[in-house]
């Protein structure tokens, strides 16, 4: 077993072992941590994959945006030190074996199909996805990152007109406000 | 002439006036209503005078023989069986002229009359709709050229009489009388209804002057059909006559199906002297003497015919001597004169005297009208006065009604049969024609006809004689009730010395007015003898008919309570009918048939219960049951169908 | 060398479980978190597929990269949306959100 074999399962443990605990930790402070970690391992598989890009901006984006965004909210709706409810027994059991059943159901599948590596090198340099980004022929992907680009704007939009606090013009929306159901 | 836009106009104008009123009448013709139906009634009557003397007097008789002339005829609906079809079409011969004119004029003076009776009624221009209404109906079934045709303006009849009935709807009783009507009609319409089926299929045609031609050829396949085809060991042709005959029994108030006529008094008076006295219950009359040379042909459709006719006419009059509601008096005088008809019909046999039967009935048909249309007008003329329907409240009228008083007894001299009154000559013919045919009939007839004068003449005297009674004064009426009255009193004295055999008889033929005036002085020598008794018991008050009644005992009193027939036809309906069949049947209406459709709302319900804990609102859930519902598919997908 | 498939067993894993998360956890925000545990396990799927089996192309990167800004956007708005029901019902309980059952 080579050196890149041993990291790769390395990884591949930790990071599996890092999204279960954040799946089932009782405290969702705690959850988002190892969600953080868990984020970093799949970072380090793209290294590991020699993806630098891909890594690089996953470790921006995801660990240092979405992940600090998801601790906010969780300070912002005051949860950080209670432990969450557990599900009931029975959905706990149902998605366990539902999710079992899936995870045998693919593996079935991959494990049937050979696939074989191709021996090409793959030149992943920055330079290359940048023109490709910038590419209005074939192969190129201006239009989707135009396009995401507008989705991020309207993302943005979106997000301060229903984050932002109603301070009393919407008449409708306060009553509703005020009378939280339980 | 033309006699297609002529019989059509007759047909279409009251037509016309019901659109007319009944769509726009109470919006904007309030008070022109009376006036436009009357005046389109009375187009309808000129027009119809018109048709009769062209008819009778220029174009009709062809080498001394009345023919008829088809004035119009459509083919309506085809069935491709036996070129069997229905036609709408305009007939006119000698029988339907004459009801023209009958119900045309006393159409038009109960118009008038109307004018005064319903003043101040409420929804005048509807009652005037609905006469338009039933003028039309019962034109039209006058002038039908077929048997369907003629079912088709039956039920108009039936129906726009059930409106006119039950008019004063917020009356319980006259709703009452007009479902009675109404049912009673239908029921006996049923078995019309067969009858025409049976004569339809067998004989291969509604029409009736293919039915008269084809079966009155013995050799023809229509009359080999009908005499070969047969039930209950009888042929297929005396079931249809039968049959056929129920339905005129049941519109003609004949015996077992008379109980709704004496209800149907709820109506406006007017509306009586129309339907009951001159046309509705002349309909079945009329019938019979359509398909007369049919009936001719069956000796037992013939022998129900008289006996139902005659037993009518004496069971009518019995019951007539003990009324004391002055239109029910009239109710069962009119069901006895159209029994009268009826056993007119039923004993013109065949050969010589055949005609006379048949000329009498349709004589007596027309005089009747006129006299008995006055009487009725005249009661409404006496009840507008006095506010009452019972003679009990009435007396010593004559002072106060002169009019009245004169034509009431015009019209009671008629009916009774006196000479030289309208309804002597038409009843003496009758009578003739009963002697030539059947001796008990006869005499059956004659005493029927001394009961007449009797119970006549005891309204009569109730009415305008005896002690006085309160009455809030007012005037005897306005001139449209006057009018009508005066009119119908002259045509009364008149109408029997029309020469009527000149016109109408069974084949078309003209033939001499028999009058035996040797054979006259029975019958009349009876009538004066009953108006004599009922002078003596009503002309002062006095307690002579309380003991008359008390000796009579418990004859008088089922006489009295109209022999029982209402009690029966509840007991056979409510305890028979509605308990052994229409309990059960709801029972199961109820339980099966509803329990099934309950049974499969309850079902539906119930699954709904059971699953719409599956829409529980759980995001979780759903995902779950999405998430195996996708593996599951991609299994079978990938291992059961793409292998 | 790593075999391809064992890359696959291990995405596989990974997005089973952040389909455990989201089927067990109640709290939006850890529902949330599963969601992204799971856009992670497609993300290297897209990576190992373009890496070794068709290497001359770049979709699959461009796919993990969209699909990185996407769920930016959407933690983003799913967070807003959130704090607001939070507000209105002082709880980020998914099941307590139930206005419109049934």
């Amino acid at each position: 077993m080579t050196l890149a074999q041993i990291v790769f399962y390395l990884l591949a443990t930790f990071t599996l072992v890092m999204a279960w605990l954040s799946v089932s930790a009782r405290q969702l402070f705690r959850s988002a941590i190892w969600l953080l970690f868990a984020l970093v391992g799949v970072a380090g598989i793209y290294f590991w994959m020699e993806m630098e890009f891909i890594a690089a901006v996953q470790i921006v984006v995801y660990v240092g945006g979405v992940v600090v965004l998801i601790i906010f909210s969780i300070f912002l709706t005051n949860q950080s030190g209670d432990d969450m409810p557990l599900a009931g027994m029975r959905r706990r059991i149902a998605a366990a074996l539902a999710v079992l059943f899936g995870i045998g159901f693919t593996a079935l599948l991959v494990a049937g199909h050979s696939f074989t590596a191709s021996p090409e090198k793959f030149d992943n340099e920055v330079s290359r996805i940048g023109y490709a980004m910038l590419d209005t022929g074939v192969g190129g992907y201006a239009l989707p990152f135009e396009a995401v680009s507008l989705l991020l704007l309207a993302a943005m939009v979106g997000c301060i007109v229903i984050a932002i606090k109603d301070d009393g013009r919407g008449k409708a929306n306060k009553e509703t406000s005020a009378t939280p159901e339980k | 002439m033309n006699y297609a836009q002529f019989a059509a106009f007759i047909l279409l104008l009251p037509l016309l006036s019901f659109v007319v009123l009944g769509i726009w009448g109470r919006r904007y013709l309030s008070k022109l209503a009376p006036w436009f139906g009357t005046a389109s009634m009375a187009a309808v009557c000129a027009l119809s005078l018109y048709a009769a003397f062209r008819y009778f007097f220029v174009d009709g008789s062809v080498g001394g023989v009345f023919q008829p002339i088809i004035a119009m005829q459509v083919p309506w609906l085809e069935f491709g069986y036996k070129n069997l079809s229905i036609d709408l079409g305009l007939l006119l011969d000698p029988i339907s002229v004459m009801m023209l004119v009958v119900i045309s004029v006393v159409s038009l003076m109960v118009h008038l009359f109307s004018m005064g009776y319903m003043k101040g009624e409420d929804r005048v221009p509807t009652y005037y709709a609905f006469l338009s209404l039933f003028s039309f109906s019962m034109l039209g079934l006058v002038l039908s050229v077929n048997l369907f045709q003629i079912y088709i303006f039956w039920e108009l009849v039936g129906a726009s009489s059930f409106l006119l009935i039950g008019f004063f709807f917020t009356k319980p009783s006259a709703v009452a009388a007009s479902k009675k009507a109404f049912i009673v009609t239908r029921f006996a319409d049923l078995f019309f209804l067969i009858g025409i089926l049976i004569m339809g299929i067998q004989a291969g045609s509604f029409d009736f002057g293919v039915l008269l031609q084809q079966l009155t050829n013995p050799a023809s396949e229509a009359s080999v059909a009908m005499a070969s085809a047969g039930f209950l060991g009888l042929s297929a042709l005396t079931w249809a006559l039968v049959l056929i005959f129920i339905g005129g029994a049941g519109k003609s108030a004949m015996l077992p199906l008379h109980i709704w006529l004496p209800d149907a008094m709820e109506g406006p008076t007017p509306v009586s002297a129309l339907i009951h006295a001159a046309t509705m219950v002349v309909a079945g009359v009329y019938l019979v003497a359509r398909l007369f040379p049919v009936f001719q042909l069956d000796a037992l459709a013939m022998q129900v015919v008289t006996w139902v006719g005659a037993s009518s006419a004496l069971f009518a009059a019995v019951i007539a001597c003990t009324q004391t509601d002055i239109k029910r008096v009239l109710a069962y005088s009119t069901m006895s004169q159209i029994g009268y008809m009826m056993f007119s019909l039923g004993v013109g046999g065949q050969g010589e005297t055949a005609a006379l039967g048949y000329t009498a009935s349709m004589f007596h048909l027309f005089t009747h009208a006129f006299f008995k249309s006055l009487l009725f007008l005249g009661a409404g003329a006496v009840i507008h006065f006095v506010h009452s329907n019972d003679m009990r409240d009435m007396g010593g009228l004559r002072r106060l009604m002169p009019l009245t008083h004169i034509s009431f007894l015009i019209g009671c001299l008629a009916i009774a049969g006196v000479p030289p009154f309208a309804g002597f000559f038409s009843k003496e013919e009758i009578l003739l024609a009963a002697w030539q045919s059947n001796k008990l009939v006869y005499y059956l007839a004659l005493f029927t006809a001394a009961l007449t004068a009797f119970y006549m003449f005891r309204l009569y005297f109730m009415i305008f004689w005896q002690a006085d009674k309160q009455y809030h004064h007012h005037s005897e009426g306005t001139l449209s009730m006057k009018l009508p009255l005066l009119l119908l009193a002259l045509l009364s004295i008149s109408a029997g010395f029309v020469p009527f055999s000149q016109f109408v008889s069974a084949d078309g033929r003209a033939t001499a007015t028999h009058m035996h005036w040797q054979f006259s002085i029975a019958p009349v020598v009876l009538v004066i003898l009953g108006i004599g008794l009922a002078a003596w018991l009503y002309r002062q008050q006095n307690d002579k008919p309380a003991k008359l009644a008390a000796s009579l005992g418990s004859f008088y009193k089922g006489a009295y309570r109209k022999f029982y027939f209402d009690e029966l036809y509840l007991f056979v309906t409510h305890r028979i009918l509605f308990k052994m069949i229409g309990k059960p049947a709801a029972w199961a209406d109820k339980q099966l048939v509803d329990g099934a459709v309950n049974a499969s709302g309850d079902a539906t319900l119930a699954a709904a219960q059971a699953i719409k804990g599956w829409q529980s609102g759980k995001v979780q859930q759903y995902l779950l049951v999405f998430l195996l519902a996708v593996l599951l598919l991609a299994a079978v997908l990938l291992f059961f169908w793409l292998v | 060398m790593v075999p391809v498939s064992h890359m696959l067993f291990f995405s596989t894993a990974l997005f089973f479980i952040g389909v455990y998360g989201l089927l067990t956890r109640r709290n939006m925000i850890a529902l949330l978190m599963s969601i992204e545990l799971m856009l992670n396990s497609v993300n290297i799927n897209f990576v190992v597929f373009n890496k070794y089996l068709w290497p001359g192309q770049l979709d699959g990167v461009f796919f993990s990269i969209f699909i990185i800004a996407i769920a930016a956007a959407e933690a983003a708005v799913a967070i807003a949306i959130v704090i607001n029901l939070y507000r209105s019902h002082l709880s980020v309980d998914v099941d307590d959100a139930a206005e419109l059952k049934y």
